[in-house]
């Protein structure tokens, strides 16, 4: 438990990941869940910046002029999460696009609803 | 050919193909008949949905279990935040130690994604070109897209804007928007000077180029940005990439001989190839992010 | 155990975070729900400021705060989900 405490990035992200799933399963509303699409996102991005973090170290940019691994904390996580989350954007934008879509088919953001009127109009 | 064959000579048989050939319309009739399995229930997960109190019972436990598990996994990891984690391995002692020599890059993180890595990048800036088309074919305004009640609405905005001459956005927008694409510009540059870097300055530049379309509206965008600005502007910045990044092909696979000139790091002229990559990722970024919004907005760009 | 003080603004900032997501989660009402994305995402950037990653934390501030919730009022405006404009 007091391990928990000391790692509390790594489990606020995995309470945000829990979360966000949940948002994504229990939700009705299309824009809902996709808004725990994100949060799930967010979840696993500080996840991987929480592993590159170091104690007592600077950001990984020259400083001083210190060339030394021991001065600077891990670059790696900064450079996935950085692609990842502009790529999230775009997977946010076509998501959303999908639900103007769907919105305009059956004039609904319900799931319930929508998987109703599908199947009644497949029935036709 | 009625005889009972033992299991290893069907396999046989369906090894050398003769089984699907001898008892092909046996098969088929056999296929098409349900199987009857009485001994096991099947799920429906249609009925499942639709008690309301199982699903969210049995979702609410799926989650509370991967929790669980999920903490007490970081429950045994590593403390955070030391540096004896295996996380912190030989590749970023690499990338810290020799990276200002070998890319020239004084930010880390630039020289690693668009020097080390910047393949990987190269995918990330076609996903984005690859949204913005999906969203095209989704959302444009066509023949066979086309809503009376959808194009009243968009009347009645545009109408809406123009009646409107000194709002806060609009003023607000007159001041903060050349200063807010200002900054995209800086930080794109300065890529491999300081923090940010294409993707940064690229986001900061496109949130300044929708500001910019809210309060003044498509009209005067169209003035600069049209749909051929932007296809030209996004193909021509994937293929500079790509040609910028393939010549290590043409050249052998370490580039021997051909070595890009460094510069002294921490000039703006330095880093090799970083600094017309950090411009064409920052301008692909901004493309598709006012590209979403004209699209999301107006169904055309 | 002693702890210093910019641990406790973290788990403060991290306490934060889990409540806007769960509020996310229960709020009825989608623009609200929009909102509160919104500060999530602007936690998140000075999140990623104490976690050393200036990067990040740009980014972060222009895409989660700025153009993702732009995107979702559009949305929420397309699917007459905004109160005051046209519903239903």
């Amino acid at each position: 438990m007091s391990h928990l405490l000391l790692n509390y990035y790594e489990a606020a992200s995995v309470i945000l990941f829990g979360i966000g799933f949940m948002n994504l399963l229990l939700q009705n509303n299309l824009i809902k869940k996709f808004i725990g699409l994100n949060i799930m996102d967010t979840a696993v991005y500080l996840f991987l910046a929480a592993k590159g973090y170091i104690f007592g170290r600077v950001a990984p940019i020259l400083t001083n002029g210190v060339i030394d691994a021991d001065y600077y904390i891990n670059p790696v996580p900064a450079g996935l999460v950085l692609t990842g989350i502009v790529v999230s954007v775009s997977v946010t934008a076509f998501s959303l696009a999908l639900v103007q879509r769907l919105y305009k088919h059956y004039g609904t953001l319900n799931m319930d609803e929508i998987m109703k009127l599908s199947r009644e109009r497949e029935g036709e | 050919m009625n005889e009972k064959k033992t299991f290893w000579q069907h396999l046989q048989a369906w090894v050398n193909g003769e089984e699907a050939m001898l008892h092909a319309d046996e098969y088929i009739k056999k296929r098409e008949l349900p199987r009857e399995r009485n001994w096991i229930r099947k799920p429906d997960f249609q009925r499942i949905k639709a008690n309301k109190g199982l699903y969210w019972f049995l979702c609410v436990l799926v989650s509370v279990v991967f929790i669980t598990i999920m903490l007490t996994v970081v429950a045994n990891l590593p403390t955070f935040g030391q540096p004896i984690n295996p996380a912190n391995n030989e590749v970023v002692e690499r990338y810290l130690e020799k990276g200002i020599e070998e890319t020239g890059a004084i930010n880390f993180v630039a020289g690693m994604i668009l020097d080390y890595r910047a393949f990987d990048t190269f995918g990330e800036s076609n996903v984005l070109f690859l949204a913005v088309i999906s969203v095209l074919i989704l959302l444009k305004r066509d023949k066979k897209n086309i809503d009376a009640r959808e194009d009243r609405e968009t009347e009645e905005d545009e109408r809406f804007d123009k009646s409107d001459h000194k709002s806060i956005l609009k003023i607000g927008a007159k001041y903060l928007s050349p200063v807010i694409i200002l900054y995209g510009i800086y930080v794109v540059l300065n890529g491999h000077l300081s923090p940010g870097g294409g993707f940064s300055g690229g986001s900061i530049i496109g949130a300044g180029l929708i500001l910019y379309a809210a309060a003044n509206g498509h009209e005067k965008m169209h003035r600069f940005f049209t749909f051929k600005t932007f296809t030209l502007i996004s193909v021509g910045c994937l293929l500079t990439y790509c040609g910028c990044k393939s010549y290590s092909f043409f050249t052998g696979a370490n580039h021997v001989g051909y070595e890009i000139p460094k510069g002294i790091p921490g000039n703006i002229l330095s880093a090799g190839f970083i600094l017309p990559l950090n411009i064409c990722v920052g301008l692909i970024v901004a493309c598709t992010m006012y590209g979403f919004y004209a699209l999301f907005t107006k169904g055309d760009m | 155990m002693s702890m210093e003080l910019s641990t406790i603004i973290q788990m403060v900032l991290v306490v934060f975070l889990i409540a806007s997501a769960i509020g996310v989660s229960i709020t009825r009402n989608l623009f609200l729900a929009v909102i509160v994305f919104m500060g999530y995402s602007s936690i998140m950037a000075i999140i990623w400021v104490f976690l050393e990653s200036p990067d990040l934390a740009i980014t972060e501030a222009a895409v989660g705060a700025g153009v993702d919730s732009v995107l979702f009022f559009l949305t929420l405006k397309k699917v007459h989900a905004l109160k005051g404009t046209r519903e239903g």
